[in-house]
C-alpha cells in the first residue's frame, strides 16, 4: 500500500502568521484570545475571541485578486504558499495533472455574506459587488489554490463543521495511498470573527465570556478564533526519492457519524473513531505517545472527549492537551491548526500544554499537560476534532 | 404586564417546548422534570427574551451559576418578572 509524507505546512492563525512562530507560542503557552474590535460590537454579549492582528491584505496580493479573495480564502492562500515553500515542489507537467485541494470550512465566506447583507438590507444598496458568489462559495480557497499553482486532479471543498479540517486532511490522505493523487494541499480555514457569524452563535450559550479553559473545573465554554493551516501531503516513495524533507508521515485516518444529536457528542462515536484510526495505521493504543483532543472548553465535549478517551485508552492514556486553549476554535480551520501541534510533539519533542488549567474537573480525569509544555519522546500522536452533527475525524501521525 | 400574565406567557413558551398541554405545568416542576434537556433550556429563554424584550443572563455550559434561576418554572417566572423590573423605561 502507498503512504503518505507530509513534505511541507504553512499557517496563519490567531498565535503567529507563520509555522515558526506558531510553533514558539505554543511552546511558551501563551493566549491569543481577546477583546474583539468589530463593527457593532456593542450589540454583541460575546466581546472576546482570537483574532489575526495586524493582517494587511493589500501587501499578500493585488487589489485584482483581493476583490475575490474573502478573508477565509486569504488565510488559506497564504497558509497554501507557505507549505508549497517548504515543500520546494514545483507542479510542471503530468504532477500538476495528478494533484490537488481539499480544503474544510464550516463557514466558507460568512465575513462576505455579512457585509452584503448588510449592503442590501440595512444601507438599502441596489446592488452589491459582482464577485460576492464566488468570493462567499465554500469552494473558494480550495480553488483560489488551485488556480494559483495550477493543480488539475482532485479539487474541492470539505464541511463538516469543527471536523472539517480533518476530513479534508484524512480525504487527501486516501487519496494518495489509493493512488487517485501523488501531491493534495489539504487544510482548513474559517474567518467566523464577523458580527453574524459571533450573532449566531451566541444564540447556543455555549460561548465564554472569560477565556477558553478546556478540561478546568472552572471552564464556562469555547472561544472562537480564525485562520488556516494547510499541509503538502506527498507519496511517500516520491517524497523520499527527491530528497524532500519528510516531516510526520500519515499513517491513518477515521470518520464515523454518532447518527443521534445534532449538538450532543456521543461517547461510542468518538471512540470508534479514535479506534478505528489505530486499526487504519496498524497501531495499537500504547504506541500514542500524544494527543491533541478537541477539547472546545465545554461542560459537554470536554467530559464526552475524557469518556472516550478513557474508553479506548483504558487506565493509562497519554498526555492530552487542547491547544485551543491558546489559539481558540478555527472552526474549520481546527483540525489543521492543531495538527501543527502533533507536528511539534513529533519533531522537537514538546508537547504544546493546556493552558488556562486553574482546577482538575473530577470528570476530566486526564494528563491535559497543564499551563507549561512539555519535553517528550513522541514517536506516533492522534488528533481528534468532533463536529455539530455529530461527525467524528481523526488523523493517526507518526514520526519519520 | 402583570405578574399573572408574565406567569402565562413563560408556562405556555415552556409547555411548548416540553411538547405538553400549559394546563398540566405546575410551578414547583423542575426543566428536568418536564423533559427539557439544556438545548430546550436554551430555546426556552430564547423565547422568554423575545416574548419580554429582555436579555436573560444563561451560560448552557454552567446552567445553575448565573443569575437567573432556572431551577423551577416558578423561579423562572420570578426571574423573568425581575429582568422586566429592571428593564429601562
Amino acid at each position: 500500500m502507498r503512504r503518505v509524507a507530509i513534505t511541507g505546512a504553512g499557517t496563519v492563525n490567531p498565535l503567529a502568521g507563520d509555522v515558526a512562530g506558531t510553533y514558539a507560542a505554543l511552546r511558551e503557552g501563551r493566549s491569543a484570545i481577546g477583546p474583539l474590535e468589530l463593527r457593532d460590537v456593542a450589540r454583541l454579549t460575546i466581546r472576546i475571541g482570537a483574532r489575526i492582528h495586524g493582517w494587511q491584505p493589500e501587501v499578500l496580493f493585488s487589489s485584482q485578486d483581493l476583490a475575490l479573495l474573502d478573508p477565509f480564502s486569504q488565510y488559506a492562500v497564504v497558509a497554501a504558499r507557505q507549505a508549497l515553500a517548504q515543500s520546494g515542489l514545483q507542479f510542471d507537467g503530468a504532477l500538476a495533472e495528478t494533484s490537488g485541494v481539499i480544503i474544510g470550512s464550516a463557514g466558507g465566506g460568512l465575513t462576505t455574506s455579512d457585509d452584503n447583507y448588510r449592503a442590501v438590507y440595512q444601507a438599502g444598496k441596489a446592488r452589491v459587488h459582482p464577485f460576492v458568489v464566488p468570493r462567499l462559495m465554500l469552494n473558494a480557497a480550495a480553488s483560489q489554490i488551485a488556480i494559483g499553482c495550477g493543480l488539475q486532479g482532485p479539487v474541492y471543498a470539505v464541511s463538516s463543521a469543527c471536523s472539517s479540517s480533518n476530513h479534508a486532511i484524512g480525504q487527501a490522505f486516501q487519496l494518495i495511498r489509493s493512488g487517485s493523487a501523488d501531491v493534495m494541499l489539504a487544510g482548513g480555514s474559517d474567518a467566523m470573527l464577523c458580527f453574524g457569524g459571533i450573532k449566531a452563535w451566541e444564540g447556543l450559550r455555549v460561548l465564554s465570556q472569560t477565556g477558553c479553559r478546556p478540561f478546568s473545573a472552572d471552564r464556562d465554554g469555547m472561544v472562537i478564533g480564525e485562520g488556516a493551516a494547510v499541509f503538502v501531503l506527498e507519496e511517500m516513495t516520491r517524497a523520499r526519492t527527491r530528497g524532500a524533507d519528510i516531516l510526520a508521515e500519515v499513517a491513518g485516518f477515521a470518520m464515523t457519524s454518532d447518527g443521534a444529536d445534532m449538538v450532543l457528542p456521543s461517547v461510542s462515536g468518538a471512540a470508534r473513531a479514535m479506534t478505528i484510526a489505530l486499526r487504519d495505521a496498524g497501531l495499537d493504543p500504547a504506541d500514542i505517545g500524544y494527543i491533541n483532543a478537541h477539547g472546545t472548553g465545554t461542560t459537554v465535549n470536554d467530559r464526552c472527549e475524557t469518556a472516550a478517551i478513557t474508553q479506548v485508552f483504558g487506565g493509562k492514556p497519554p498526555p492530552v492537551s487542547s491547544t485551543k486553549s491558546m489559539h481558540g476554535h478555527l472552526m474549520g480551520g481546527a483540525g489543521a491548526v492543531e495538527l501543527l501541534a502533533c507536528l511539534m510533539a513529533l519533531r522537537d519533542g514538546v508537547i504544546a500544554p493546556t493552558i488556562g488549567h486553574v482546577a482538575g474537573d473530577p470528570d476530566c480525569g486526564l494528563d491535559v499537560v497543564p499551563n507549561v509544555a512539555r519535553t517528550a519522546r513522541v514517536k506516533v500522536a492522534l488528533s481528534n476534532s468532533f463536529a455539530f452533527g455529530g461527525l467524528n475525524a481523526v488523523l493517526a501521525l507518526k514520526a519519520v | 404586564m402583570t405578574p399573572a400574565q408574565v406567569e402565562q406567557i413563560v408556562v405556555e413558551i415552556v409547555a411548548r417546548q416540553a411538547m405538553v398541554a400549559p394546563a398540566t405545568v405546575k410551578l414547583q416542576a423542575t426543566p428536568e422534570e418536564l423533559g427539557l434537556d439544556s438545548l430546550g433550556l436554551v430555546e426556552s429563554i430564547f423565547a422568554i427574551e423575545e416574548a419580554f424584550d429582555v436579555t436573560v443572563p444563561f451560560n448552557a455550559n454552567d446552567p445553575g451559576s448565573a443569575s437567573f434561576d432556572i431551577a423551577t418554572v416558578g423561579s423562572m417566572v420570578m426571574a423573568v418578572q425581575a429582568l422586566i423590573a429592571t428593564k429601562p423605561a
